[in-house]
Parts: C-alpha cells; structure tokens; sequence
C-alpha cells in the first residue's frame, strides 16, 4: 500500500507583482525520493521554503501526511525535516551540542535523545567530529551537520536544498549513498541542478521553470528520452549517404564534423551488426560506432525550452 | 518547548566571551557600590545624632545598588539583546527554528526568557549581597524584596523593547544602539517633562514607575505598567516574525 505523505496543490507564490511559484501541484508517496530540477532562480528554494511552513503561499495549500501546514502548522512541521540551502548552524556550538538541541526541539522524548543523536551522527559520518566546533569544521562537514539535524527525529518526510553544494566527490557518493537509504523509509524531496545526481538518487523527477512545473514523472521517462533510438558512427573514408540509407533499419542521417554521421534508426532494430560488416567489406575506415545518448542536460535544455516558446 | 528555547539561549550566551565578560562587569560594579554603601554607612550615621535623620542599613546600601542598577543595566541589556533575533537572521538559523513544531509565540517568549534568566543571574547576586548584611544586622526583607522585584520587572522591560529591535533588524550592532537610545530616550523623559509633571507623557517614563518600589512599595498599577510593556513589545515582535513569513 502506497501513502501519501506530502500533497501540494496549487501552490502560488508572489512577491510583489512578480511571480515566484505559479500553480505547482504535486503528491508524494512513502519510501519516494524526489528530485526537484530546476535553473536558478526557477522557485525551487521557494516551494521548499512553502512545503516547510517558512513561507506562506499566496494561494493553494501543503499537506504532509493528512495534515494541513496552514491549519495545523506545529503538527506537520514535526513530520518535517528541513535543509535549507545555507545550513542553519549554531557556529559556537559543538556539533553535539547543536543535535542535542536539535532533538530536543524536534520533539524527541528525553531518554531518546542521546540515542538520537548517536544515530544520526553515525548515519552522516560525523562520530568523530561531536566534540569540534561546528565554526571549525569544513564546509563539507558543516553541510553533514546540517543534515544530521534535518534526519534526527526520524521525519517522515526530509526535505533537502542542493545537500551536495560544496562537497568533494567522496563526499558527494556518500551524501548520496545516505539519500538513497533515507528514501527506503523517509520521503525525500531533493533539490538540485547536478542532473546526473537526480538520474543516481532520484524515483521521480519534477522539473520547474520560471515558476511552473514543465516536467512530472518517473526517472525512467527521463532516461529514455535520454536513450533515443540513435547511433553515432564515425567513418573515415564515408560513402555516399544513400549507400548508408540503404542499409536496413537506418532512416536518416545527420552529418556532423570530424566524419561522424549520426544515424536515427527504426526504434528496436538496431543496424549496428549490418553497419559494421558493410563497413568493413567496404573498407570505410570505421573508428568509432555507439550508442548516442543525449545528455540529461540536452533534455533538461528541451524541456525548459519549450516552454519559453509556449510563452 | 519555551524552556528549550531559552535552554538553547542560555546555552549561546554562556558559550560567548560576551556573556561572561558583562556578568562580570556587572557583578564588578555592583559589589562596588555595596562596599561603599557599607563603607559610607558608618561614616554617615556617626554624624547623624537626631532619631529622625536615622535610617537602616537595608535602606542606605540598597539605595546606593539599586540606584545605579537601572543605569547600568541600560548598557548591558541593548548588548546582549542584539543578537538574540538579527543574528539568527543574518546566520539564516531563523528558518532552524521557523522549521521546528514551534509557535512564533513560543520561539518569542523562549528567546526573552533566555535573556531574562541570564540577567537574572546578575539580580540574584545583589540580592545575595545584600543579604549578606543579615549577618550582622537586621535587614528589611521587605524593602528588599520590592527592590529586587523592581529591578527585575525593569530588566525584563528593557529585554522585551531588546528582543523587537532586534527583530527589525539584520544587524546587531543597529539593534543595539536602537534599543539604546529608545531605552534613554524612556529614562529621560520625566526630566524633559519634569516643569509638567501631570503631563501624559510623563506616565511612560519607566524611572517614575521604578520609583515606587525602590521606596519599598508595591503599587499594582507600576506593576501593570511594566507587564503591558512586556507584552506589548513580545507582541510586536511576534507580529515582525510572521511577517517575515507571510512577506518572505
């Protein structure tokens, strides 16, 4: 059984007479990650800033778990744990210190705090950082802390702001790794504009821009607009195109610079067999031959394009 | 969930140099004036031979500590209530607390009372002082009493107009010299007033509602006057932070 554990609908938010957010509706379900795509200065932080209760939308409403973030603000807010995009740390604290109170706000009982605490430091790989200052610490580390603070009462549902902003590759895979294991039990909506982050973590991938959603769906749709049916061949003494025409399965073909040919192909039947054999008969020099993919990037650029011709 | 708040306050004012280094100065100023309060007791009542011109020890060291208190407590609050909101706000740890299951009104009155508990320290230690002197003498509990309950009222007055600056604004050290001057600016005026005393104006003065309880006396309107003071101005900052809020 799948429950819903965050409902947006019609989420507006103006500032001024500029519109920041314009009409997002979504729904979550348990054990889902989210990821959240979108250009800077799209709304992303802002519908984060909505779904957590720091910022009142103009219009529409959030539910997080059957409870209303307007109507019953203190109730949904401790189903909530927030990054927000700069870490909200305490500088002159230590990082136990920060948690404690961190647990202690977030309604843990108070023999569970210790524990708490212990859990979530372990699950960021800060055990051996409790005793530092968080003012000391890198801003790797800083980043952890501030996820530690948004997982420690074992939210229903964790919210996180571009979590991998400033982190090293080790870092970023373990971050990641961590993600991934919240969404076994947590859901987790993620922002980001690191797309091959969002293809690794994320189940469901929404795409904003200028405030509207363009793009609600499952990471798989995503990966096969990724995966089109096309082949990049490179040739060094390249036929005629109607020689390649010719050969079955191919339907068309573009000529790009350093003899490479990008060839469409008949979705399923893949020419890549009668390519290379004929290529080699006839001798056309074949030094390369793959899969073309289109970059999530190009995908991303599409989507967002597309909806500026709307506009 | 209030007191955790203040927990966490506490916590922050305690783990600054800031924090020691007032209660410190203020514990140093202080004992000072009760030394020589003590001091000058002897010297002037061996000059005093008329009954009448007498008075109790309570009476003339308090005099001298809870005098000079309201004046030096108008620099040591603005200090420490200027970053009890502005800095949150300029460190973004605001939105730590806007994303707790935490009321405005819990995170307003938890910050006050952080501040007012650390203030308290300082209180409490006069009191001590001068009961100190019930080893050798007799004091009036009573007069004490209303002095020390005066000065606390008075304190968390100015802790309340503190704690709404320090909302408005971003920048610590504009919060404190707002707080201040308003905090000046409501000492001084009855002096500015004082050729009208029946003047309206003069009724804001927080000295003239201070005045009745350091002659020992509890007068329920001083009182209500520095409640609605209290809550006026943790009203105010409630309503700053929603805006924020509602606003963004």
């Amino acid at each position: 059984m799948t429950t819903i554990t965050v409902e947006a609908s019609e989420l507006t938010r103006k500032y001024g007479g500029r519109t920041a957010v314009n009409d997002v509706s979504f729904s979550l379900n348990k054990g889902e990650v989210l990821g959240f795509l979108g250009p800077n200065g799209a709304g992303k932080s802002t519908t984060m800033k909505m779904l957590t209760g720091n910022l009142a939308p103009s219009h529409g409403s959030v539910e997080i778990c059957g409870i209303n973030m307007m109507e019953k603000p203190k109730d949904a807010k401790a189903l909530i744990g927030y990054l927000p995009e700069q870490p909200p740390l305490y500088r002159e604290l230590t990082v136990d210190e920060f948690l404690t109170i961190a647990a202690r706000l977030h309604r843990v009982s108070r023999q569970h705090i210790r524990k708490a605490v212990d859990i979530a430091k372990q699950r960021c790989g800060l055990t051996e950082m409790g005793k530092r200052l968080i003012e000391n610490l890198s801003k790797g580390y800083q980043q952890r802390v501030g996820i530690a603070q948004a997982i420690i009462h074992n939210p229903m549902v964790v919210i996180l702001d571009e979590p991998t902003v400033g982190l090293d590759p080790i870092q970023i895979r373990d971050i990641r790794a961590l993600i991934k294991e919240l969404g076994g039990e947590h859901s987790v909506i993620l922002s980001t504009h690191i797309l091959p982050e969002v293809e690794m973590v994320c189940d469901r991938v929404q795409i904003i821009h200028k405030g509207t959603m363009v793009f609600n769906g499952d990471i798989d749709v995503l990966k096969q607009q990724r995966h089109g049916s096309r082949l990049l061949l490179g040739l060094k003494q390249a036929p005629a195109q109607e020689v390649l025409l010719s050969i079955p399965g191919v339907e068309a073909i573009e000529v790009l610079k350093d003899n490479l040919f990008r060839i469409r192909h008949t979705p399923g039947a893949v020419p890549t067999e009668a390519l290379i054999q004929a290529a080699v008969s006839q001798n056309w020099g074949l030094f390369q031959i793959n899969p073309d993919q289109t970059s999530l990037e190009e995908v991303f650029v599409q989507l967002t394009f597309q909806d500026a011709a709307v506009a | 969930m209030i007191v955790n708040i203040a927990r966490k306050e506490l916590k922050g004012l305690f783990s600054s140099p800031m924090g020691w280094v007032i209660l410190a100065l203020l514990q140093f100023v202080f004992a000072t004036f009760f030394v020589m309060g003590v001091d000058q007791y002897f010297l002037t009542m061996s000059g005093m031979m008329r009954p009448d011109q007498r008075m109790g020890v309570t009476e003339f060291v308090g005099a001298s500590v809870f005098g000079v208190a309201p004046f030096i407590m108008l620099f040591a609050v603005p200090l420490l209530s200027m970053r009890l909101i502005s800095e949150e706000r300029r460190q973004q740890t605001l939105t730590f607390l806007f994303s707790a299951p935490l009321s405005l009104t819990e995170i307003v009155l938890g910050k006050f009372f952080g501040l007012l508990a650390f203030l308290s320290a300082s209180v409490f230690l006069i009191a001590l002082m001068v009961l100190s002197l019930n080893l050798w003498a007799d004091i009036d509990f009573g007069y004490l009493f209303a002095n020390l309950l005066g000065l606390l009222l008075l304190v968390a007055s100015y802790c309340a107009l503190g704690t709404y600056v320090s909302s408005t604004t971003q920048q610590p050290v504009v919060a404190a010299i707002i707080t201040f001057v308003a905090l000046l600016a409501l000492q001084l005026i009855e002096y500015f007033l004082s050729g009208d005393p029946s003047n309206t104006l003069a009724n804001l003065s927080l000295m003239r509602h201070l005045e009745p309880f350091s002659r020992g006396l509890l007068d329920t309107r001083d009182i209500a006057y520095f409640l609605l003071f209290i809550i006026t101005f943790l009203t105010l900052t409630v309503r700053r932070l929603d805006a924020d809020r509602l606003r963004g």
